[in-house]
Parts: structure tokens; sequence; C-alpha cells
């Protein structure tokens, strides 16, 4: 059982369907028990970074989510999930995220539009499970106006080009953040899913 | 680079959609959830709905309806008609759509975009404008399913729901709509220049041609229709490879 961390993000619904269509079981909670008898956990996107820090600290939840990664369970964080791996946000301030990965969350250039909403393209860097079946230049869907920068590069697995670089898929180990929604990328998003369902033994 | 997008547009009525011309003579067409399945697989890019029905039973037929949809299809979908309050909002995000489209009850009481924008985020609010052309280069907004003057011009209107927060603006044409002859390029392109958020063009596609025309450089972001789609006079996957051969950036699944 793959649990759905619940920090009052937005529409929750979609990723709990295309999870199940892959074969994948699934709940949402914020219920500590839970989160430790889950196989996986992710935590999902949309929202305000301090919004969904302080949420996670209300229900005591971030030393829980950092425990279980340490043991080695799989986690993914999507959107603003991903961001919250990292050390320090600049969102409306300066906050501090999980620190599971090195870097910092700041806004995208001002040269292109914000938030960066539609269909861009997964450039590969390098191998991954996680990518297994994903063709390099596939489209995935991005609604984001913050992005990691200051990463440790061989976490980079995929990147897209919007006003720069920017990191798309991020990994460390059994650690996985996805920039864009795989739960709206249509069939590409559902193989991104099923492969990090693959992670879990 | 970001692709361009085709949306087929779902008018929903009892639980069915149905189709109009020039927002009059509607007929019914198809199951949602059947046609929306149909669409995600043909390589549409994102959904429209819109609920016309305006009783409270066609709501919760509607919002049901929004719940199937979701459990289908994995590409981001949009959902207006009779959205008035925060609370309806919040409804239809729950029922699993991505973004909401405000039209009428954003004229009537702009601060609904602000609040919501702020509530929910840019991203997941549309401002979705009934535009008739009154004069050579002047076009009015309409309400009330086109039926009611606004007294506000096309373009103001754009460029304040921009600055209230609206995400992305939709823009039918009233005097194209279901006519086939074309989107107005002069409408969307006056709109796409004024303001610097996306720009979804409506009313009027009837052959590729139009599609090529509407998504060139300065003009729409997205193209929006609902009869060539919904009668396969037009099929997705042939209309976006002529748009990928003449240069237009087009999402491709190679899955």
């Amino acid at each position: 059982m793959i649990a759905i961390i619940d920090y009052g993000a937005g529409n929750m619904k979609s990723l709990q369907f295309a999870l199940n269509r892959k074969g994948l079981e699934c709940c949402v909670t914020t219920e500590k028990k839970q989160i430790l008898n889950s196989t996986a956990m992710i935590l999902p996107g949309v929202g305000a970074f301090q919004d969904a820090m302080t949420t996670l600290k209300q229900k005591d939840l971030i030393n829980t989510i950092k425990d279980e990664t340490t043991k080695g369970k799989p986690l993914l964080g999507i959107c603003l999930g991903m961001q919250l791996f990292y050390e320090t946000s600049e969102e409306d301030g300066e906050w501090e995220g999980f620190g599971l990965l090195k870097g910092k969350v700041s806004r995208i250039n001002y040269t292109v539009k914000v938030p960066h909403i539609g269909w861009n393209t997964l450039h590969m860097q390098r191998s991954s499970s996680i990518c297994q079946n994903i063709p390099n230049n596939a489209f995935v869907y991005y609604v984001h106006s913050y992005a990691v920068k200051e990463y440790a590069y061989n976490s980079l697995v995929a990147s897209t080009a919007y006003g720069g670089t920017i990191p798309a898929i991020v990994q460390q180990d059994h650690i996985i953040g996805m920039q864009f929604h795989p739960e709206k990328s249509g069939n590409v998003g559902l193989q991104l899913l099923a492969n990090f369902g693959e992670m879990i033994s | 680079m970001l692709a361009k997008r085709i949306i087929p547009c779902l008018d929903v009525a009892g639980g069915r959609v149905v189709k109009g011309k020039k927002f009059k003579n509607i007929q019914d067409v198809a199951d949602p959830v059947k046609l929306a399945k149909r669409y995600n697989q043909a390589g549409a890019d994102e959904l429209v709905f819109y609920d016309i029905t305006a009783s409270n039973e066609g709501r919760d037929i509607f919002l049901d309806v929004v719940e199937s949809v979701a459990a289908e299809i994995a590409i981001p979908f949009t959902v207006g008609g009779g959205i008035r309050t925060l609370e309806d909002i919040h409804r239809v995000l729950r029922a699993g759509a991505d973004k909401v489209s405000l039209n009428s009850a954003a004229i009537t009481n702009p601060s609904l975009i602000k609040e919501s924008a702020l509530k929910f985020g840019s991203q997941c609010i549309v401002l979705s404008i009934d535009a008739k052309q009154t004069e050579q280069y002047k076009w009015d907004v309409y309400l009330n399913g086109g039926r009611k003057h606004a007294k506000l011009d096309a373009v103001e209107w754009a460029k304040q729901g921009e600055a209230l927060g609206a995400g992305e603006i939709v823009i039918n044409a009233i005097h194209t709509d279901g006519e086939q002859l074309g989107y107005d390029l002069n409408l969307i392109h006056l709109i796409a220049s004024s303001v610097s958020i996306p720009i979804v063009a409506s009313g009027g596609a009837g052959s590729i041609n139009d599609f090529l025309e509407v998504l060139k450089p300065g003009l729409a972001d997205a193209a929006l229709a609902a009869s060539v789609f919904h009668y396969n006079d037009i099929p997705i996957p042939q209309l976006k490879k002529h748009l990928y051969n003449k240069g237009i950036e087009i999402r491709s699944e190679r899955i």
C-alpha cells in the first residue's frame, strides 16, 4: 500500500485514480501508523511551500517521513512535493524544507511566462529504472512557478528547458522527485508511476 | 519548448454531451465519459467541460460526471458553467478537475477571480470570455451564455482578468461559434498581444487549416473546438500530425 501524504493539497483524486489504473494500491493519509505500514510514500503537489511545511509540522509527520526514507522506503515527490525535499525555498519568503536533497527552490526566470503551464519535454540526462520505457523528449504536464536550483548534478535524471534548465526528474537512491504531474501526463505519466511501483520491494 | 494544445470542449446537460450553433439549437451528441476517453486516447492535450444545465439536480449529475471523467483520463481538464462561489470551485476541484473556468459570475463579481486565484492558485483559474464583434475593431463581452450584453470591452476585460489573477483566458467568439469558418484571428491577436497569460481560442473551427492559422506565433497557445471533434470531421491524430509537419510544437505520445 502506497501512502499518499495528505497535507491539504488540491486534487489528489487524479493521483489515486492513476495509481489504481496501474494496479498500485494506495491510500490518502495523515496517520503515522499508516505511513509506517506503507510500502512507499508519495508527497503530492499543488499548494504553497510554507503552507505545506507548516501542515506537515503540525501533523508531526516530517520526522516520520524522513526516518522511513532513511530506512530505505521509496519516496516520490510530485511538483511541490519534490520541492519539499530540498534545503530551502524562496517562495514568499525564506523557508526550510526537509533537507533530504541538496539544493534550493527559487522562482523560474522572469524571461518567460510564469507559471510554467502545459506540456513540455523530458530531456534524459542519465539512465535510471524510473525512466524505463520512456522515450527521450517525451511530453509531460507541468504546472509550477518555482523550480529547484543549486542541486547536486548527479541527482539529475531528466530536465526540461523553460527560461533555463529546469530539473524535471531527480533521484538519489530511492528518493525520486518529479517536477511535473505524472498523474496528468497521459500514458507517459502512467508509465512513470508504474516504474515507481517497480521500486517497491 | 511548450507545446501548443488541442482541446476538445464538451457541453454537458443532464449528464449528456450536447451541441448547439451560435449558442442555440442544442442537440444530444454522446456520453461524456465515453467521449472523454476517446479524446484522451486520440491525443487531446486537455479537455473542457461546460455544465450548461442550471438546476441543482443537474449540478449534482454534472459533479458525478466530473468524477467519472477523472477516473478514466490522465490529462488535465477544466470545468466551467454555473460556477459562482469559492465553494463551487472547491467542489469541482475536489471531484477531480484541474482548473475552473469563470464566465458570467466573474463579470458580475470580479473579486471572485482574485479570491479564487489567491485560494487555489492562478494556475487553476481560467477566465472565459464570450465576445461578439460590434464594430470593425471592437468586440463586446456577453454573459449568460451569450444572451446578455455586459457593456464591457473584450480586450479591457481580458487585461482586467489577468490583473485580478486569472492564469489563462479562453476567448469564445459568439459570432463565429458553430459556423466552422475559422477562428476570429483579429480578436485573438488583439487579446494575445494585450496580456501575457496563455490564450485559448474558441469558436469557429471548421478545417485543419483553421487550427494551423490560430496557433501561429502571436496568436493562441491552445485551440478549442467541439463539433469537428464530436462528429470526427477532424480526427485529432491527423490534426496533430499536420500541425507538427507545419512546424507547430505539438505533443506526441510515443509510448
